[in-house]
């Protein structure tokens, strides 16, 4: 019986090193939680954040960082800028794209389209690539995310943004306002309508209509671009027109706003020179 | 009247196995037939249409009575494959030992042989309570994920439930009939037996690993998993071969381990000389039967890394770069007890002869290579999963020893490893002999040649590709060390066994001659053995991530997040100490079965 108890506690004492062992003597890494459907609310979306959207889910959902980082897994995308022209030029390229947004696009849902050299799956002499299409599979981006990832690597591989924050998104992720007083309202579709029920003439002046709390809009397109204004609708402390103070202009237009009355909205007044 | 009862089970086993045999492959190609010649006849042929995968969500997996579900099926599937593997190992070796008997004509192998499986019987039948238990929990717990995969293999199940029957009927008349079936035909209708049980074992084997590598890399499902009805091809998925050899061989080493702590155990307990002598021998059988199938295990290893690699780079790496590369280091620490208690049993072993002093000397320098070896494996290298994990871990490489955690060094490591292993088996295989053979010197400066030319090339392997060619190249060199280490361990075989040819016995090998402490080694083998597989089914489950069926079917569950190796680690310790128990109660079950109390006065004369 003793020799027994010997053997049981040399046991139990075994399990308990390796357990020990696991636990602290190597770090606890917190692993990350699967990955959520972020509700996208695309329509009060600045440049910025969806270029900050496309970057967390290039780091996030995109599970992009796990092949794309410093360890020579996969090109680096820092330098996306320069190296989208050359593979495009390239006289293995073979695939359909004529620009540089249109290579990104393709790399993403189509991988295999482009290889970089000596990237390829192993004995595919690169015609296969390793890299799982984004829009299908496992990682299944959305339209919409698919354009914010390709907005963050234009945005970090120091290109001009050329993608558009997607309008026409599906219902399935077109929220309805998130302070939502019940039914949703349906969606303008004029300028005047908008600057009618939101009130912008009472301090601006458009056109014939004449405010004078607000800087002159009449010509705004000509000294604007449309991120800026873009900003100036979503997030009106962030550059003052001179002149005018704060937090005069309603800063809740994001929130009231659909996606695509916003682009409405900076396309009118863009086009207002 | 006991016997005859079971073999009266037996018998009924048999006679509904076969008969369900002849039947239902019958019924099916019937089946078939009809459903060709509707479909030739223009009929509206009732073709079976398969639903996708279903997308769940956290509704769908029910609470009951507040248990973790996860945890449930997780421990229970540890618990039956930790005992699967044991019963399907042992009749493997008992088969080998039974041949080996035959031949030899050597009865204390087929007395041997008859413990070993005496050992597995009980096991077997806590194998398949344990397997219904893992049913009712995944279909408690986990319903839809239950009916999607038993769609999808509706015929393997059948089959499974089969071969089970069939194994059941197998194994008790290869058990029972141990004795009937002795001497000349008898005993090769015995042997078939075996050989019988083994390959439905083994069949049994390949049809789960299928269910549970289909949910690694599915194949015969569209993208939305829809089935298209071709069941071979959902079995035959890319990764079902690569896991097959891997636990095929984990295995006969895990059944040997066991084996080796039972006859450990027995040994301590023994009290006559005798039985000390017969328990040593049967130990140290069970060690070399584990250590035969822990040398080729790491190239197993590799071999199905590789492929994982093959099949999805983002699992490859999520397996050996992400969190769970924390794992490998874990995996090398148990890796590394498995060989140094295995060599350190050898080594004891050793004192059973009396010309093993010319050896003794040279153990310290293996031990010493060992443990370098191991060092070298256990050296983290690359450890990136997310932004937030490489800040928690303050960047890629290990800050030190990065050189160290690449690929080629730890192959390199685990050549090394493994042709020291061997030399120690090669030196106790001498300790008692003398050769007699003239050229013995030249045979020896010729194996010693061989040894160094094989460690010198496979460190220079290890090296030039390592830190001289570009990650592209830097696996090329596992190939070429493969096959040095397996050159050598066969050429100095044969080597050896020319130059021991009529060599001269120093004395009888004193069987029992043994310390204590060497038993230890061999709880020690087992112990992490059994931890080591629970550890990597934990891993095998865990780069599926949040998904049920990668890719096609998510884990929508509160469970589907990925636990901290810490806590896994916890799961599994707790889960191998039920197993031992539980393995405490089968040796015991066994032993109570062959001792009788004389109750003095209690019957009426
Ligand atoms: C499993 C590893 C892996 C993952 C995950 C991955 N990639 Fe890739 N990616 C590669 C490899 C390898 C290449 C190079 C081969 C090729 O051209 O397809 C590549 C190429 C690219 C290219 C073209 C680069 C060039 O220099 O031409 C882009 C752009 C890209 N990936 C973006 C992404 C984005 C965005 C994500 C996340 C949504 C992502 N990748 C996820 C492995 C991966
Ligand atoms: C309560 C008065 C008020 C209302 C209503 C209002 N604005 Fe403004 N708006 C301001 C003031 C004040 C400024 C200048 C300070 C600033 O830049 O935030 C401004 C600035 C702007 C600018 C930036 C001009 C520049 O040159 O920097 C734009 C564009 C604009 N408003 C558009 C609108 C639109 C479109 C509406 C209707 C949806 C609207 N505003 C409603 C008061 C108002
Ligand atoms: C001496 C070296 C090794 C030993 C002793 C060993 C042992 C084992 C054992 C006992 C199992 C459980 C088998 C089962 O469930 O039936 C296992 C599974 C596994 N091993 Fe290894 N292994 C070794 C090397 C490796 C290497 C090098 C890798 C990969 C880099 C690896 C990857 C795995 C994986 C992924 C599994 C899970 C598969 C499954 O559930 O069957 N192993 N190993």
């Amino acid at each position: 019986m003793r020799k027994f108890l010997t053997v049981v506690a040399f046991m139990v004492i075994t399990v308990a090193l390796f357990s020990g062992y696991s636990n602290y003597g190597i770090p606890q890494i917190e692993p990350a939680p699967p990955p959520v459907e972020e509700k996208l609310d695309l329509g009060s979306m600045t440049m910025d954040q969806f270029v900050a959207l496309g970057g967390r889910l290039f780091e996030g959902k995109g599970t992009c960082t796990l092949c794309h980082n410093s360890l020579g897994r996969a090109p680096m995308l820092d330098q996306i800028g320069a190296n989208a022209q050359e593979r495009l030029d390239d006289p293995r390229y073979e695939g359909a794209a004529k620009d540089v947004e249109g290579y990104l696009i393709e790399s993403l849902v189509e991988p295999s389209a482009f290889v970089v050299a000596g990237f390829g799956k192993a004995g595919s002499n690169d015609t296969e690539s390793p890299m799982p299409s984004t829009s299908g599979g496992g990682i299944a981006l959305s339209e919409p995310e698919l354009a914010a990832v390709i907005a963050f690597l234009q945005d970090n591989g120091g290109l001009e943004i050329t993608v558009e924050i997607p309008t026409d998104i599906g219902s399935e992720t077109e929220e309805p306002d998130a302070a939502g007083s019940g039914e949703p309202r349906p969606a303008m579709t004029s300028f005047q309508e908008l600057s009618d029920e939101f009130a912008c003439e009472a301090c601006h002046t458009i056109g014939e209509e004449a405010g004078d709390l607000g800087p002159n809009l009449s010509t705004i397109g000509a000294s604007r671009d449309r991120d800026y204004i873009r900003r100036a609708l979503l997030a009106p402390n962030a550059d003052l027109a001179e002149g005018f103070d704060p937090d005069m202009m309603p800063a809740d237009l994001g929130e009231q706003l659909y996606a695509g009355e916003l682009e409405l909205m900076v396309d009118y007044l863009s086009k207002l020179k | 009247m006991k016997s005859v009862s079971k073999f009266g089970l037996c018998g009924l086993f048999a006679i509904l196995f076969l008969a369900m045999m002849l039947v239902l492959p019958g019924t099916d190609q019937f089946g078939s037939q009809v459903a060709a010649q509707e479909a030739a006849s223009g009929d509206v042929a009732p073709a079976v249409t398969y639903e996708p995968a279903p997308k769940l969500t956290a509704d769908d997996y029910p609470k009951v009575a507040g248990v973790n579900g996860r945890l449930a099926v997780w421990v229970c599937a540890q618990l039956h494959l930790w005992f699967a593997a044991f019963v399907l190992a042992v009749p493997i070796f008992v088969f080998i030992i039974e041949a080996i008997g035959i031949r030899t004509r050597d009865k204390r192998y087929d007395d041997m042989a008859y413990e070993f499986i005496k050992v597995s019987i009980t096991a077997y039948s806590l194998t398949a309570i344990l397997g219904g238990l893992l049913l009712f929990s995944l279909i408690l717990f986990y319903p839809h994920v239950f009916t999607y995969l038993s769609t999808i293999f509706s015929g393997s199940m059948l089959y499974y439930a089969l071969l089970f029957f069939a194994e059941s009927a197998a194994l008790y008349l290869y058990y029972y009939g141990w004795h009937w079936l002795q001497g000349g035909l008898r005993k090769w209708v015995h042997l078939t037996i075996g050989l019988m049980l083994n390959a439905i074992g083994t069949g049994l084997m390949l049809l789960a690993n299928a269910w549970l590598t289909f949910m690694m890399s599915p194949a015969g499902v569209d993208p939305a998993g829809v089935f298209s009805g071709d069941e071979w091809a959902a079995i035959h998925n890319f990764l079902w071969n690569p896991i097959n050899i891997h636990r095929f061989v984990a295995n006969i080493a895990y059944g040997g381990s066991i084996v080796g702590a039972y006859a450990a155990f027995k040994f301590l307990t023994a009290t006559s000389h005798q039985e000390k002598a017969h328990y040593d021998w049967m130990g140290y059988n069970a060690n070399f039967i584990a250590i035969c199938a822990l040398l080729p295990l790491p190239f197993a290893g590799y071999y199905l890394a590789a492929e994982i690699y093959a099949y999805s780079q983002q699992m490859g790496i999520t397996l050996m770069g992400g969190i769970f590369a924390w794992l490998f280091i874990i995996q090398a620490v148990l890796i590394g007890t498995l060989f140094l208690s295995a060599n350190y049993y050898l080594w004891c072993g050793m004192g059973r002869s009396t010309g093993a002093k010319r050896y003794t000397g040279y153990m310290k320098y293996i031990a010493i290579v060992l443990v370098g070896a191991f060092l070298v494996w256990f050296t983290p290298h690359t450890l990136v999963l997310t932004n937030a994990e490489l800040k928690a871990l303050g960047g890629p490489h290990h800050s030190i020893l990065g050189p160290l955690g690449i690929m080629p060094a730890k192959n390199t490591a685990v050549n090394v490893m493994i042709i020291f292993t061997f030399l120690s088996f090669l030196f106790y295989r001498r300790a008692n002999k003398v050769a007699t053979v003239s050229w013995e010197k030249t045979g020896n400066i010729i194996q010693v040649a061989l040894f160094s030319a094989a460690i010198v090339n496979i460190l220079f392997l290890g090296i030039y590709h390592g830190y001289y060619t570009n990650t592209v190249y830097k696996v090329a060199a596992s190939i070429p060390q493969v096959l040095t280490t397996f050159f050598v361990i066969i050429i100095s075989l044969i080597l050896d066994s020319f130059i021991y040819r009529g060599s001269r016995e120093i004395g009888p090998l004193r069987w029992g001659k043994i310390p204590e402490r060497a038993q230890y080694a061999l709880f020690l083998l087992a112990v992490s053995f059994t931890w080591l597989m629970g550890l990597m089914g934990y891993i095998r489950s865990g780069i599926r991530q949040h998904w049920h069926v990668v890719d096609i079917m998510r884990d929508a569950s509160p469970d589907a997040f990925t636990p901290t190796l810490g806590y896994a680690a916890n799961v599994v310790s707790v889960a191998t100490i039920i197993f031992f128990v539980l393995v405490i109660f089968v040796f015991w079950i066994a032993q109570v079965s062959s001792s009788k109390t004389l109750p003095a006065g209690y019957w009426k004369e």
